[in-house]
C-alpha cells in the first residue's frame, strides 16, 4: 500500500548492505523469481488472454486478431502490434494522459521480443498475397506494480498467443466475424521467447526487482532469449557497464531462463 | 395484459444475471473492488484524497470526485482502441454524477479523489458494473460517504419490461418495438443519482421499470455490503 | 450494542436517543448512521466508526516519519503520506543552522522522525526540537497501513515491546504508518519487519497478543 513514496536512501543502503551478503530483502537468492501464477482465458472476448501475477505484481494481456493489407515489403506476411499501457489503476506513480515514454518502451521491447524470435508463424497469417493477411493486437494493461512488470508482460505476451485461436473469417464477403472463434490455433513456431531482466544494484545483479529494488536500481537489461538463443534486448538507465559486467548479465539470465520456463512450463502447451 | 417475452437465456422478466463482487484487489491502491454481472467484469481502483494537479483544476470550497472509465481494448468482441473516446469520456461523468451525491469532500478542499474503473470483459451494463465496482472501491478507500449506490439496468424487450440487459438482448434483439435499455443507479434509501433511456417506451412503462431496477438494487447491495464487510478475512 | 462490527456507508449503527454521535457517524431521525467504512464501537454512550482504511489524516501531536522532497530558503519539505506534504522550518530545528547550509542538515531523499505541532490553513507543520526526533541515520524503513498502526503499538505499548524484545531492534513507529527499525544486523531489521506485517495483516484478530506469540515461537530466531 501506498508506493507513492520512492525507497528512501537509507532502506537502498541497507538492500545494498545485504546485496553483499548475497541476500535479499524477501529472503530470494539474487537469481530467484518469486512465485509466478497464471491464468489463462481471462477475457473471453480476447482470441487470447492471460493473467499474470509475479509476486504482488499483476498484468492482463489480451490478443485480437484482424484483417488488413499487409506492409509493401512484407506482402505474403501477418502484422504484429504490441501496445502496453501503464494504467493509473495499478500505481499512484502512473498517471491519466497519452502514453507517456515508460509504457512505450515496454510495448516496443517486447514487441521485438516476440517478433523477433519468429515465435509467431507470419508467413501463414497471409490470407491473400500483397491484399489480406492477420493482424496480431497484443495489449498488455497493468493491474498492480511491484516491480518487474516488463518481464511479466511478456510472459503475458507469450502465454496469450499459446492460447489464441483464430476468428472466423468470411472470404466472400471479406469481413471477420468477430466473437465467432474457429478451432484453429495461430501459428506457432516451437520457440519460447521469455524475456528476463537483469538489474544492477551495487556490484550485484539480481532478476525479477520487488518496486523497492527498482527504485535503486542502477542499470538494468531486458533479454529476450529462447533455449539459449537470444533475439532481443535492451539496455535502460544511465549506468555504464562493463564488458565483464555484461557476460555476468549473460550467464545470469541463461540460468533464470531454466527457472522461469520451469515454472511457466504448463501454459505453455 | 400482454403475454411475456421469453428471453433468450432463460432469464424471467425481473432476474437479473449472477453476480459477485470482491473488495481489495489491488494492493497498490488506497480502495480496490470488482464487480462481476453474468460475462460483464470491471474493476475499480481509488487513489486518494490527495493534491489536486494541474492546480487550476482545483477547488478551495471543497474535494472533487474524479472518475475515469475504460475498456480493455479486447473487452469486447471487436478490438477498441486503447485511449479515451467519445463514449468513455460521457461514461466517465455519468458515473462521476451517480457517485458525487453521496461522497462527502467538504473537508478536502483543493484535493481531488481519484476513481480508475476498467472493464476487463464486456457484455453489457458495463456503466453499471462499473458504477457498484467504483462505489465499493470508495468505501474501501475510507472516503467519507452518506450512502452506497447499486447500479442497474431495467429495460424493455419488444412490449415487456425486463431487467438487466444482456448483450445480445442490447445489440441484437429487434423483434416488434425492439429493445430500450435504462442504466439506473440508486443510493441505499431509494434516491436514484443516475438515469438514462436509450431506446423506446412510454411513461407507464418507464415507471415500472424504475419500480423494478429499484428492487434489484436492493439485491446489489447485499452483495456489495458482504464483500465489504469479508474484508479484513 | 456490546461488539464491534465492520459497517459500510449509510448503514445504521445504532438506535436512541441517548446516545452520542462520534466520529464517522451522523444522526437521521433516531438512527446513528455511519458515514464510512469501517469498525462501529459503542463506549459510554458514545457512538463511533474507527477506520479500517484509507490515506493517513494528520493530527496535532502525532509523531510521524517522513521524508525530505525539497528544500527550501527557510526549511524542508516533508512527504509523510499525507494528501498534503507538511513543512519544517529551520526554526523548527534544536540547533543553529546556516541558510546556505540546510541540504548539509537534511537533504533530499532523507527520512525523519518529526512530530506534528501545527496544522492550519496553510499546511501541515513540522518540528523536531523533542528528544528522539531529528535525522534517521540509518535502518530500515516500512509502510503499513496508518489504520493499523494503533494495533501495532498495542495497549500502552505491549506489542512493539515485544517485538523489540523479541528482534533486539529499537523500532519508532509513525502514526502515518511509516515504522524505522534499527537493529546491529540487517537479519534482526528483517525479522521484525516480518514480525510487524504479521501483526498488521492480522490485525483484525481477537487475541492478537497471543497469536503474535506464537508466531514469535514459531518463526523464533535466538536473540
Amino acid at each position: 500500500m501506498n508506493t507513492t513514496m520512492k525507497t528512501s536512501n537509507i532502506t537502498g543502503e541497507r538492500i545494498k548492505k545485504y546485496l553483499e551478503q548475497g541476500k535479499r530483502f524477501d529472503g530470494r537468492k539474487l537469481d530467484e523469481f518469486r512465485e509466478i501464477s497464471i491464468e489463462t482465458g481471462v477475457s473471453k472476448n480476447a482470441e487470447g488472454s492471460a493473467r499474470v501475477k509475479i509476486g504482488n505484481t499483476e498484468v492482463l494481456v489480451g490478443v485480437k486478431m484482424n484483417t488488413s493489407e499487409p506492409y509493401p515489403d512484407s506482402p505474403d506476411k501477418g502484422n504484429l502490434m504490441v501496445t502496453a499501457e501503464l494504467l493509473p489503476l495499478s500505481s499512484p506513480r502512473f498517471e491519466n494522459g497519452p502514453p507517456k515514454f515508460p509504457a512505450i518502451e515496454m510495448g516496443r521491447v517486447i514487441d521485438r521480443a516476440i517478433r523477433e524470435s519468429k515465435l509467431i508463424d507470419v508467413e501463414k497469417l497471409c490470407i491473400k498475397k500483397g491484399e489480406k493477411v492477420w493482424t496480431v493486437f497484443i495489449d498488455i494493461y497493468s493491474i498492480n506494480d511491484d516491480g518487474n512488470l516488463f518481464d511479466a508482460a511478456e510472459i503475458g505476451a507469450l502465454v496469450a498467443l499459446k492460447n489464441t485461436k483464430i476468428p472466423k473469417y468470411d472470404e466472400k464477403e471479406d469481413k471477420v466475424l468477430f466473437g465467432e472463434l474457429t478451432d484453429k490455433k495461430i501459428p506457432l513456431s516451437k520457440n519460447t521467447p521469455i524475456s528476463i531482466t537483469a538489474h544492477k544494484i551495487g556490484n550485484n545483479f539480481i532478476v525479477d526487482p520487488t518496486l523497492e529494488e527498482e527504485d535503486i536500481s542502477e542499470t538494468r537489461v531486458t533479454i529476450g532469449s529462447s533455449n539459449g538463443i537470444i533475439s532481443s534486448m535492451q539496455k535502460g538507465n544511465l549506468c555504464a557497464l562493463k564488458t565483464e559486467e555484461m557476460s555476468k548479465i549473460l550467464d545470469l539470465i541463461d540460468k533464470t531462463y531454466t527457472e522461469v520456463f520451469k515454472k511457466i512450463e504448463k501454459h505453455l502447451k | 395484459m400482454v403475454k411475456e417475452i421469453k428471453r433468450k437465456s432463460g432469464r424471467k422478466a425481473d432476474e437479473m444475471r449472477p453476480i459477485s463482487a470482491k473488495v481489495g484487489i489491488i494492493p497498490n491502491a488506497d480502495g480496490s473492488a470488482m464487480y462481476k454481472s453474468g460475462e460483464t467484469i470491471a474493476i475499480a481502483a481509488v487513489y486518494g484524497p490527495k493534491k489536486m494537479h494541474p492546480q487550476h483544476s482545483q477547488n478551495p470550497a471543497k474535494g472533487t470526485l474524479r472518475c475515469t472509465y475504460s475498456m480493455l481494448s479486447f473487452s469486447v468482441t471487436d478490438r477498441i482502441r486503447p485511449g479515451p473516446n467519445r463514449r468513455s469520456t460521457e461514461i466517465s461523468k455519468i458515473i462521476e454524477w451517480a457517485l458525487d451525491p453521496v461522497v462527502m469532500l467538504d473537508n478536502y478542499p483543493n484535493m481531488v479523489v481519484d476513481v480508475h474503473i476498467h472493464m476487463t470483459q464486456a457484455d453489457a451494463g458495463t456503466r453499471c458494473a462499473g458504477i457498484n465496482a467504483a462505489a465499493m472501491a470508495l468505501a474501501h478507500a475510507g472516503i467519507p460517504m452518506k450512502n452506497m449506490v447499486s447500479s442497474i439496468a431495467a429495460g424493455k424487450l419488444d412490449k415487456t419490461v425486463v431487467l438487466d440487459l444482456d448483450k445480445y438482448e442490447d445489440s441484437d434483439f429487434e423483434e416488434g418495438e425492439g429493445s430500450t435499455d435504462i442504466p439506473m443507479s440508486f443510493t441505499d434509501d431509494g434516491k436514484l443519482t443516475h438515469i438514462q433511456v436509450d431506446g423506446y417506451i412510454s411513461k407507464e412503462q418507464l415507471k415500472q421499470a424504475i419500480e423494478m431496477a429499484k428492487k434489484a438494487s436492493g439485491k446489489i447491495y447485499e452483495v456489495q455490503e458482504k464483500a465489504l464487510k469479508e474484508i479484513e478475512k | 450494542m456490546s461488539e464491534r462490527k465492520i459497517v459500510i456507508p449509510g448503514e445504521v449503527i445504532a438506535s436512541g436517543d441517548d446516545l452520542l454521535l462520534g466520529e464517522g457517524t451522523e444522526k437521521r431521525g433516531k438512527d446513528i448512521v455511519a458515514l464510512r467504512f469501517g469498525l462501529a464501537e459503542e463506549s459510554n454512550k458514545l457512538v463511533k466508526v474507527i477506520p479500517l482504511s484509507g490515506t493517513y489524516q494528520p493530527r496535532r501531536g502525532n509523531i510521524v516519519i517522513g521524508k525530505v522532497e525539497n528544500i527550501t530558503l527557510n526549511g524542508w519539505v516533508i512527504s509523510i503520506g499525507a494528501p498534503e506534504n507538511a513543512f519544517l522550518s529551520l526554526m523548527e530545528v534544536p540547533r543553529y543552522v546556516n541558510k546556505d547550509g540546510l541540504d548539509e542538515v537534511m537533504d533530499i531523499g532523507d527520512m525523519l522522525v518529526a512530530k506534528i505541532w501545527a496544522i492550519n490553513k496553510r499546511g501541515t507543520d513540522l518540528s523536531v526540537k523533542s528528544r528522539g526526533l531529528g535525522k534517521i541515520e540509518e535502518g530500515l524503513i516500512l509502510k503499513v497501513n496508518p489504520n493499523k498502526v494503533p494495533r501495532i503499538i498495542g495497549k500502552e505499548g505491549s506489542m512493539i515491546k515485544m517485538i523489540k524484545d523479541n528482534t533486539n531492534c529499537n523500532i519508532t513507529v509513525g502514526q502515518n504508518g511509516l515504522i524505522w527499525i534499527k537493529g546491529d544486523k540487517v537479519e534482526d531489521e528483517l525479522y521484525a519487519k516480518k514480525a510487524i506485517l504479521f501483526v498488521a495483516k492480522k490485525s483484525f484478530v481477537s487475541g492478537l497478543t497471543d497469536e503474535v506469540e506464537k508466531w514469535f515461537g514459531k518463526n523464533g530466531r535466538k536473540k
